[in-house]
């Protein structure tokens, strides 16, 4: 029997590592037929920390929220005495967990191991048939054969833009050029995305395994991981692998006693959106400010040092060992007639349960939002999903039906994205969701072409007056006309997609726009300038609100109706959640 | 200009690669808190990299700091997530108690506050950071407790 604690970073930052420590320290007297492991993302961050118990025979027993204090009952009764605590677990492989749907709508190619496998140990992984496929490729010698194979699966690059990375592949390995490079972009910038980091945190090696194959595809023996600077797990369980992969003769100079050297190296990203654009991050590789060039050239044929480089996606290059082993068939009989494969989304949001998801392409949004995240909190109305951060848009309840595969997407105005989904209720302002991400792109503008630098200043200015309750009348207008011009001259995806949440957001949502404008008011309760609170005759004169009042706002006699005073009062909202008898009304 | 115009990087190699000013400048971040004005026309003088080219570089990257910071440094993720969540109530109760805005550090070289774009915890949403903590499901209220022990060293 085995114990497995999930030391992902979400997991770590809801206490995971004092578990560990907990079930370390509780099993340390028993007779040592448990052993202790750890393991990466198992993907239920809203039940963190996950603590599995594994069977010799394999079978898994999932717990949910497993904190120091409960290790001791856990470890008594499921380890010692045999008898599961039914009480905590989410998921088992018997179907016998509270939260079965989970895991059982999934499709898990990409995570396959994450959460199964220590990603500290090379062994686990070669046990789940790691390098088997870089084995394969090595031994058939037949690079054109190989990205005929990727070409055919239909996988489209998993970075936003789903490019099919055979025929990129493809370009690069034709380009003339004696080196040539493969990068691996880890730099997910996008607010509200973590399915890369949980990738490399839980499975680095199945990225290494992919970019070699794919150094061995173009004829390239040189890769660069480019990461984000903001994950420092990531970086340190890649560090890891790489030495690792290196010890056994799967990187490095003569893999597998065959003539092919490749090598990885790891960059850092120093904190730049903008740096997830390929020509960026290569001008930030080479130790410059990163900013984006005109394409063509592409990178494929001059990139990183002006020689030919091909780059791709953490989660594109995960999914490549999978195609080799399992054939190029397998892969594409998932999804719909353009779009193979599974993608892998980090929900967050509203939602019963956010974490990461890896769901065939062609399920609905419906599906993934009701079915396997659980629906919204709290019993709140479903509004809105917003897809593909801030170059993307939101697809509203209405649209629910709409599949999850690029063309079908893209008809909405949102985009695939890199797989960050946040779903919000009717508690969020579509015109606040807006000003936020325009307050981001605003922020990472490189500030090379004026109309992404100055045209999204612009647009954040008009968003922040309309919530604000400064709107004007032609804000709608200006903000339309300003967007196409943002769109049609910029020069990297930064600037031409900029606008979409506000695009999307006008599209379904216009009405809101125009009762921040016209009414002053904000229909979600959520923009602070438009609010009023009032108290209503459900006072019963606790006192409580006045209280918790910082601006002494609110007077009254004990036992009376109490009052607010609109001059002194700073909309903060304290009053409101501080009621007991929902006798405050925020209108 | 910069694409059209390569410098020497040959006297910039680190293990044998180009492209180690951003590596420098992170080594020198982590070693000292900041980048300071003498270690950048340190790396000029030794690496003959132009002042301009390095401080231009310095202040495209969100992550380098030109000035120094307090003992303990508090990230505030305004992700998506964390947006939706709050986080804004979160910045401005954090400014309440400590009486600086973002990117500032206090008088007595506590703390730091820093605005980032996503932690990545977006179901611990609203989250902080405190070093290497991470404080998630936070509500304005529980800001004074967490921060506490950072404060008198305990932590
Ligand atoms: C502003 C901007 C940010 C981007 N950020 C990322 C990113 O964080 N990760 C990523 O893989 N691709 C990102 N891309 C897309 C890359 O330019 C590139 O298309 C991608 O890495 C190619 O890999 P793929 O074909 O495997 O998708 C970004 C593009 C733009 C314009």
């Amino acid at each position: 029997m085995k114990i497995l604690v999930g030391l992902g970073t979400c997991g770590i930052a809801a206490g995971a590592a004092a578990t560990y420590a907990a079930v370390l320290s509780r099993t340390g007297p028993l007779d040592g037929s448990c052993r202790v492991e750890k393991t990466g993302c198992a993907g239920m961050c809203y039940r963190e920390p996950l603590v599995e118990v594994r069977d010799d025979d394999g079978t898994r027993w999932q717990y949910g929220q497993i904190t120091p204090a409960r290790v001791d009952r856990l470890v008594s009764e499921h380890v010692v005495n045999g008898s599961p605590v039914t009480d905590w677990l989410v998921w088992t492989s018997g179907g016998k967990g509270q939260e079965q749907a989970f895991i059982d709508r999934q499709h898990r190619i990409v995570l396959e191991n994450c959460g199964v496998i220590d990603p500290e140990k090379i062994e686990e992984y070669l046990e789940k048939g790691g390098y088997q496929a870089l084995e394969k490729v090595l031994a058939r010698k037949d690079p054109d054969g190989l990205i005929g194979q990727i070409i055919e699966s239909g996988l489209r690059g998993r970075g936003g833009a789903g490019f099919l990375t055979g025929m990129k592949w493809r370009f690069t390995r034709l380009a003339p050029g004696k080196q040539k490079y493969v990068i691996c972009n880890a730099d997910e910038g996008d607010p509200g995305a973590f399915m890369d980091r949980s990738v490399l945190e839980s499975d680095p090696h199945a990225v290494l395994e992919g970019m070699a194959i794919a150094g061995h595809a173009i004829g390239a023996t040189k890769g660069y991981i480019y990461v984000r600077a903001e994950y420092p797990l990531a970086v340190e369980r890649l560090t890891i692998a790489i030495a690792q992969a290196e010890a056994r003769g799967l990187l490095g100079d003569g893999i597998l006693g065959t003539g092919f050297e490749f090598h990885v190296s790891l960059k850092e990203g120093a904190g730049a959106f903008v740096c997830g654009e390929e020509t960026a991050l290569i001008a930030s590789i080479e130790g410059r400010r990163g900013m984006p060039r005109v394409r063509p050239p592409f990178p494929a044929v001059k990139g990183l040092w002006e020689s030919p480089t091909n780059i791709n996606n953490v989660e594109t290059f995960a999914n490549v060992p999978w195609i080799v082993r399992n054939g190029a068939e397998a892969f594409s009989r998932l999804g719909t007639a353009k779009s193979k494969g599974t993608k892998v989304f980090a929900m967050a949001g509203k939602i019963r349960r956010g974490g990461l998801v890896e769901v065939p392409m062609g399920i609905s949004i419906r599906e993934i939002v009701h079915d396997v995240c659980g629906g919204i909190k709290e019993n709140r109305k479903f509004k809105a999903v917003q897809m593909g951060g801030p170059s993307g848009g939101c697809i509203p309840a209405e649209l629910e039906d709409t599949v999850i595969d690029y063309e079908s997407i893209n008809k909405t105005g949102a985009i695939m994205g890199s797989g960050g989904l946040v779903v919000v209720d009717e508690t969020t302002c579509m015109v606040d969701m807006a000003r936020f991400f325009l307050d981001f792109t605003q922020r990472e503008s490189c500030g090379k072409c004026t109309f992404c630098r100055i045209g999204t200043r612009r647009m954040l200015e008009i968003l922040s007056r309309i919530t604000a309750g400064q709107g004007v009348d032609g804000d709608i207008e200006k903000l339309e006309s300003l967007a196409l011009l943002v769109k049609n001259n910029s020069l990297c995806g930064l600037g031409q997609t900029a606008p979409n949440p506000v695009l999307t957001t006008l599209k379904y949502f216009r009405a809101e726009y125009e009762a921040h404008i016209s009414n002053r008011k904000c229909p979600a309760h959520q923009c602070q300038a438009l609010l009023t609170y009032t108290i209503n005759e459900k006072c019963n004169g606790c006192g409580v609100c006045g209280r918790a009042c910082s601006a002494k706002a609110i007077t009254g006699e004990k036992r009376k109706p109490h009052v607010i005073d609109h001059e002194k009062c700073i909309r903060c909202d304290e009053c409101y959640r501080a009621c007991r008898f929902d006798a405050i009304t925020r209108m | 200009m910069e694409a059209t115009r390569p410098f020497d990087f040959a006297n910039l190699h680190f293990k044998g690669e180009g492209g180690t000013l951003i590596p420098l400048l992170q080594k020198v971040q982590t070693e000292e808190g900041y980048i300071s004005k003498e270690r950048i026309e340190e790396i000029h003088r030794k690496t003959g990299v132009p002042l301009s080219h390095i401080f231009g570089v310095a202040t495209f990257y969100a992550q380098f700091r030109l000035r120094p910071v307090g003992r303990n440094i508090i990230k505030v993720c305004h992700g998506t997530a964390c947006h939706v969540a709050g986080a804004n109530a979160i910045s401005a109760s954090l400014k309440d108690i400590l009486q600086i805005g973002d990117g500032e550090t206090t008088p007595d070289r506590a703390f730091t506050v820093e605005t980032v774009s996503c932690l990545g915890c977006c179901s611990l949403a609203p989250v902080i950071m405190v070093n290497k903590d991470t404080h998630g499901n936070l509500a304005p209220a529980d800001l004074r407790k967490a921060l506490a022990p950072y404060r008198s060293g305990k932590a």
